[in-house]
């Protein structure tokens, strides 16, 4: 009963960090950007500033943080956003000046192919040594055929037995 | 016996990894400007408002930009150095007063000693981040042509200035 109870309060628990982990980055979010006129402008603008990293803070998006470099770099996108600018261009306008480190999608290429295809390489990896492992395990027994001394063993173990123990 | 040389080798070669990364720093992030002309920008002068300076006005000329704010702790470290290497005239230094208040930003100066040719001023820090500033200080090299050579996060140490910027100022003094 009491384990019962305690995994049910885990869960709980669990279940509670889930929901405010879920609920929080888009509030505190649209805190960041004070609302603008425009709906749409403006959740363009808190949705680019989700995809975008903090260099100060590096886990975390511009619009999650407080340093101050976020402040001005939410203040750019809102800016860009209302002077017409198109998402893929004020995506550029920060690549170009911090690199594709500010994305938290990586883009495609030949430097980040390892980051992208490593996971699969990894799992095909495992995949190999897996299937190696098995096809050895198989092949063990007829690799090694019993010398006739092991074999009358076997068969005074197998056959030979409860022939004894009847007599 | 290979059987137990497979994994204990993988390890080493993790371990080799790992040893790697301990190195390395996070927070250095390779700048994409770096072989890229320097954002242009036309600043009003710290110590004298009326007056402005420019990217342009540095042109034919090997310079230093140095961004720097009398709020940044780092820039304490580095500045003994700086005041010492302005003395020497090697080289002209600019300093981008960054997000800082005007007279705070002189009251350092006129303290700890001002190694800066020309300091001018980026109160809302624009111009910062065109030139992709994310922790003061940060020091560029930049060539006559206007490119970006080199940039140092973080503050200027005297291996640094030793090694990588005064060498590669001597020698884009001499292209």
């Amino acid at each position: 009963m009491i384990r019962i109870s305690t995994a049910l309060l885990a869960a709980l628990c669990i279940a509670g960090v889930a929901a405010v982990a879920l609920v929080a980055p888009s509030s505190r979010a649209a805190d960041a950007i004070p609302t603008e006129k425009d709906p749409v402008k403006s959740a363009r603008a808190v949705k680019l500033t989700e995809e975008l990293r903090c260099l100060v803070c590096q886990n975390q998006t511009i619009a999650d943080s407080n340093a101050e470099l976020a402040v001005d770099l939410r203040r750019q996108v809102r800016e860009q956003v209302d002077a017409g600018k198109t998402d893929r261009e004020i995506i550029d306008y920060m690549v170009g000046r911090y690199g594709d480190f500010v994305l938290y999608r990586p883009p495609v290429k030949g430097t980040t192919l390892l980051l992208w295809g490593g996971p699969a390489l990894l799992l095909l990896i495992g995949v190999g040594v897996i299937f190696v492992v098995l096809r050895g395990r198989q092949r063990m027994p007829d690799e090694v055929p019993l010398t006739a001394e092991e074999r009358a063993r076997a068969e005074a173990l197998l056959g030979g037995a409860p022939k004894k123990e009847q007599t | 016996m290979a059987k137990f040389l497979i994994p204990l080798g993988l390890f080493v070669v993790l371990l080799g990894f790992l040893f790697a990364g301990l190195g390395l720093n996070p927070r250095e992030v390779p700048s994409p400007l770096i072989d890229k002309p320097a954002p242009t920008f036309t600043l009003a002068q710290l110590h004298d408002p009326a007056k402005t300076l420019g990217t342009t006005d540095m042109k034919g000329q090997v310079w230093l930009l140095n961004v720097w704010a009398s709020w940044c702790v780092s820039c304490r470290e580095e500045h003994p150095l700086l005041v010492e290497l302005g003395k020497a005239r090697l080289v002209p230094i600019i300093g981008l007063n960054y997000k800082d208040e005007t007279l705070a930003g002189m009251r350092w100066l006129a303290q700890l000693g001002n190694p800066y040719d020309v300091s001018v001023v980026d109160r809302d820090g624009r111009v910062g981040i065109d030139f992709g500033v994310y922790g003061v200080p940060e020091t560029f090299v930049i060539d006559k042509q206007g490119t970006i050579r080199y940039k140092q996060i973080g503050p200027v140490t005297a291996e640094a200035l030793e090694k990588k910027i005064l060498p590669l100022v001597r020698e884009l003094q001499k292209s």
